[in-house]
């Protein structure tokens, strides 16, 4: 069904998927005596939705902390464009055109829904002190024209009638989708999602997916998630990445993972005998 | 009718993230501008200027410095006293070593020497945070008083030990020392405050008023979408040092003139801004206005009330002063934890709707 070579294949919906962008190579985390992640190896493709999966503690989040910066690996390589990447932190990873959202919602409560949105087009923005101080010249200009870019994620994710409010006073789902559009205006190569659906009903379910797959189609933004519903994981994602105690034991397209023999007993449990 | 947004149309990003969208604000705060600049200074005199509207312009500025570290950044420092102490006495050195200079950049000067300190005691902060931090800060209250008790440099060598400010003009009139006109020493804070609120306010609606209160709000996000948190909150302790000197130079040169360090800078300082901006509100420009005000005020009013109105002996006046200024705190804190600036944007949004709230 793939056509599988080095500079990337063509996905079932016929979504052209190009290079590796970011491998990660025999990773391995230890946190004391704990194996969090054991030797595992996988890429992520520029422009394809990646999504790992997995049951409860299996690491999953840990590997993205991983990507991210909060960890760094005992052993292993990450590599980002080809290039190895050294240990960095997590806003030396951010600069690199990485951006995350969070498990359990990480957004700015005392500020405006506008301002948590501006606050991801920092790395962009640049005035010196003075500048910024006195609101003149190269602040006020810069301060428009990641406005103009904030304004346009806003639309995107149909938050306009909130835009002012302050985040602490809005509903879960809602607050969720801010987290998106404040990862999504830093115009990253990488979106990761923690669980972008977690604790939702139906309908903002399909609304999430929805614009996950509008993010990837109109951006063409490489997107890496982790996700407990399988019904969305395996509409969704193009690649999928199954972790069980720390291991990977599947890695394949959806149907290929589905039909997996120690997938389907990692999820339903197995008689030992 | 007066206090709408609808009919006032903004047609560019730039005009509706300004500083007071709404129209009636905007004349307001002009009005306000105006009247102390053009009216204020007319009618001042010696009992006015140095019972309330100096202190309060000095206040003012300490309280927004402070703001910006604990309300914006979220910080909590207790060094505020031995902050405005740097200022006090980088003042008084710069002044004695270079009296030919404009007393304006000396003050300019100590608020850059307050900074350069303000960051070196803002190092902790990237390893210690909350109460710890406070009581990092309050080593450095207690470090600074006791190196300008001891170091006898930092005054001089004069007999008392105290530090006075000399007399020092602006265009040929004197701003500091024995012999200044009320509305002059008023018109040289007033200056220094629309200028350093109109930075705050610049600073803390940009870009780096955004990391701030990012790093404020959630720190691990804040680094996330690429917030260096060495960078902001060192620039948070600079800055609002900055503001925190100026205020302690012009209340040494222009309000009391003469300064014993443990006095006038002492903890309770410290304590004094940190309760003025607890009840102005923490994170606001304006609630740094008004939580000067507030406890400026206060003390007056009752003063006069105890003293004056009900004949109370002074001393009896003063012990009750305390209770009462105590008790509205806890009040306050109770009722309203986010100030008096938040009394202000209720009554403004009730108003926006007023009489037709539905």
């Amino acid at each position: 069904m793939l056509d599988d070579t080095s500079d990337g294949y063509i996905t079932t919906d016929g979504r052209r998927i190009g290079g590796v962008l970011m491998e990660m190579r025999n990773i391995t985390l230890r946190f004391g005596g704990v194996v969090a992640i054991k030797d595992i190896s996988f890429d992520i493709r520029e422009g394809e939705i990646r999504a790992i999966i997995g049951p409860n503690g299996a690491g999953k989040s840990s590997m993205l902390n991983v990507i991210s910066g909060f960890y760094h690996p005992q052993e292993g390589e990450v590599l980002f464009e080809g290039k190895p990447r050294p240990p960095m932190k997590p806003y030396q990873v951010a600069r690199q055109g990485i951006a995350r959202t969070f498990q359990n919602i990480a957004l700015f409560n005392g500020m405006s829904v506008l301002d948590n949105v501006m606050t991801g087009r920092l790395t962009k923005m640049n005035a010196g002190l003075l500048a910024q101080g006195l609101w003149y010249g190269k602040a006020e200009r810069e301060e428009t024209e990641n406005r103009i870019k904030a304004e346009r994620v806003i639309d995107f994710l149909e938050i306009q009638h909130i835009r002012k409010t302050p985040v602490g006073r809005l509903p879960y789902g809602l607050k969720k989708r801010v987290e998106l559009a404040r990862a999504l205006v830093a115009e990253p190569r990488l979106l990761l999602l923690d669980e972008p659906m977690a604790g939702m009903n139906v309908e903002e379910k399909e609304d999430m997916s929805r614009f996950i797959l509008d993010v990837n189609d109109e951006f063409g933004t490489t997107i890496a998630l982790i996700e407990h519903d399988m019904g969305v994981v395996m509409d969704l994602s193009d690649r999928v990445v199954v972790m069980d105690y720390g291991k990977k034991i599947g890695d394949g397209p959806p149907d290929e993972v589905r039909a997996n023999q120690d997938v389907i007993d990692a999820y339903l449990g197995v008689a030992h005998d | 009718m007066l206090y709408r947004e609808a009919g006032d149309f903004k047609t560019s990003y730039a005009e509706d993230s300004q500083t007071f969208p709404i129209r009636f604000d905007r004349y307001r705060y002009y009005a306000v501008l105006a009247i102390a600049v053009a009216v204020v200074p007319f009618v001042i005199n010696d009992y006015w200027a140095n019972a309330v509207l100096v202190p309060f312009l000095i206040w003012s500025i300490a309280a927004i410095g402070l703001n910006i570290l604990t309300g914006y950044c979220g910080q909590v420092s207790l060094g505020t006293g031995g902050f405005m102490a740097v200022g006090a006495y980088s003042v008084y050195k710069l002044m004695t070593a270079f009296p030919d200079v404009s007393i304006f950049f000396h003050v300019i000067g100590a608020g850059l020497v307050t900074a350069a300190v303000g960051l070196l005691f803002g190092l902790p902060s990237l390893r210690i945070k909350g109460f710890y931090l406070a009581v990092a800060t309050l080593a450095a209250q207690f470090f600074l008083v006791w190196l300008f008790n001891k170091v006898p440099w930092f005054y001089n060598y004069s007999a008392s030990g105290q530090i006075n400010a000399p007399e020092r003009t602006v265009f040929g009139i004197e701003v500091t020392g024995p012999n200044t006109e009320a509305w002059a020493a008023y018109l040289f804070c007033l200056t220094f405050v629309i200028i350093l609120g109109v930075i705050a306010r610049n600073l803390t609606r940009g870009t780096l008023g955004r990391k701030w209160m990012a790093i404020r709000d959630m720190d691990i996000a804040a680094e996330i979408i690429g917030v260096n948190p060495l960078r902001a909150k060192l620039s948070a302790f600079a800055i609002s040092s900055f503001f925190i000197g100026v205020a302690g130079a012009l209340f040494f040169a222009v309000y009391l003139g003469a300064v014993e360090v443990g006095e006038a800078f002492g903890i309770n300082q410290s304590f004094l801004v940190l309760f003025m901006i607890i009840i102005g509100g923490l994170g606001s420009i304006f609630g740094s206005f008004a939580g000067a005000a507030f406890m400026v005020l206060m003390p007056v009013l009752l003063k006069n009330v105890m003293v004056g109105g009900l004949g109370w002996d002074t001393a009896l006046a003063a012990h009750t002063e305390f209770v009462i200024v105590g008790a509205l705190i806890v009040v306050f804190l109770i009722m309203e934890p986010h100030g008096l600036a938040q009394l202000w944007r209720l009554a403004k949004e009730k108003l926006r709707l007023w009489p037709f709230p539905y």
